[in-house]
């Protein structure tokens, strides 16, 4: 239990060097996952039972750990109040686009490629 | 009682107490009203920790110095997606071409659509910058709005509220554009809703959670370079 902490820490510590090191507008955690899968495919390793079950617990609760900033959301009331309609006809029209042209670009283009393979 | 209150109140660990409970009783609410993704526990969560804070007025920076214990285990959290990243590592390998031209796809009309919408309307500029990285995770969307010019504090709500208007919307966007594999969905999931689309598609199942997770880890880093790029185009 404590060594999966540790990997899951450990390596979201090295993402946020590497990303403050190197410049790069990528945020620390996104690095530090990259590096595990790196790292988990290198090494050629199982995942550790221990990493497993913090992983699964934390990623069973992740909708949690958005609450926090969420509420951050009434330090902008004067520009909602302003902006609401613009907002949020653009987020419910340009998220539904969004999930609906990546969706069906991947389903069409794995639906080929599974074909091909049939072939 | 007031003094008492104002002890509490002052306690990181009332804030974090009282975050989980809200979520909990939320949880229990949505599945108690049907399960409706209109109603999500996040949402509700949000509505009713606000209208606490506003009612007692308690500023959100005190909430948050406890809730901060919680908004801090989003890190390792990310990390973690690592896990059912390699679990599914070899499909992921094989569908390498299909998921490059999504992506690309994805984020290119994420970042089109919602300056375009907002732009038409009429929306001021600095708003239309503030939602140009609105499918993005929050803490690159907070950076790539730092960049151009938006509103930094804004986009995490802004970043939020796609994300829950995403899983509200996915089983309707899913049924008419009749997108039926969970690798697909996941991952639309992941590139238009990021974290919390992520945490809906592992609900779905475990491999559309690893290609959320996927698809929240490449827009991020296909964004941060996309935009700035695009604004410079445009002359804003």
């Amino acid at each position: 239990m404590l060594s999966g902490v540790l990997i899951l820490l450990g390596c979201q510590l090295a993402g946020e060097l590497i990303v403050v090191a190197l410049g790069m507008p990528v945020p620390g955690p996104v690095m530090g996952m990259l590096l595990l899968v790196a790292g988990l495919l290198v090494l050629r390793l199982k995942v550790p039972d221990a990493l497993r079950r913090v992983s699964e617990n934390l990623l069973g609760h992740l909708a949690l750990l958005f609450v926090p900033a969420g509420v951050g959301l009434m330090s902008h009331f004067e520009l909602l109040a302003r902006e609401w309609l613009v907002l949020i006809v653009t987020l419910i029209l340009s998220t539904a686009i969004t999930m609906a042209v990546t969706g069906w670009v991947l389903s069409r283009l794995m639906r080929r490629m599974i074909g091909e393979e049939e072939k | 009682m007031t003094s008492f209150w104002v002890y509490f109140a002052a306690q990181p660990l009332f804030w974090i107490v009282l975050t989980i409970a809200v979520f909990m009783f939320s949880r229990w609410l949505n599945r108690k009203l049907g399960g409706l993704s209109l109603l999500h526990p996040v949402l509700i969560s949000m509505a009713l920790l606000i209208a606490l804070l506003l009612l007692t007025g308690t500023a959100y920076e005190t909430y948050f110095e406890g809730a901060q214990f919680i908004h801090f285990l989003l890190g390792p959290a990310t990390v973690a997606l690592a896990v059912p990243l390699f679990d599914y590592f070899d499909r992921i390998r094989r569908m390498w071409l299909p998921i490059l031209v999504a992506t690309l796809s994805g984020a290119l009309v994420a970042v089109v659509s919602a300056t375009g919408i907002a732009w038409l309307l009429g929306g001021e500029t600095r708003t239309i910058l503030t939602l140009a990285p609105k499918s993005v995770t929050s803490p690159i969307a907070i950076g790539i709005v730092e960049k151009i010019g938006g509103y930094p504090s804004m986009a995490a709500g802004l970043v939020l509220m796609t994300g829950m208007l995403g899983c509200v919307m996915a089983p309707w966007v899913f049924r008419l554009m009749r997108i039926d594999n969970d690798m697909a969905r996941g991952f639309a999931l992941g590139l238009s809703a990021h974290g919390i689309g992520t945490a809906y598609a592992l609900g779905v199942s475990s491999m559309a959670g690893a290609f959320a997770g996927l698809a929240m880890a490449v827009t991020g880093l296909v964004t941060a370079f996309l935009v700035p790029l695009l604004v410079s185009l445009a002359g804003l």
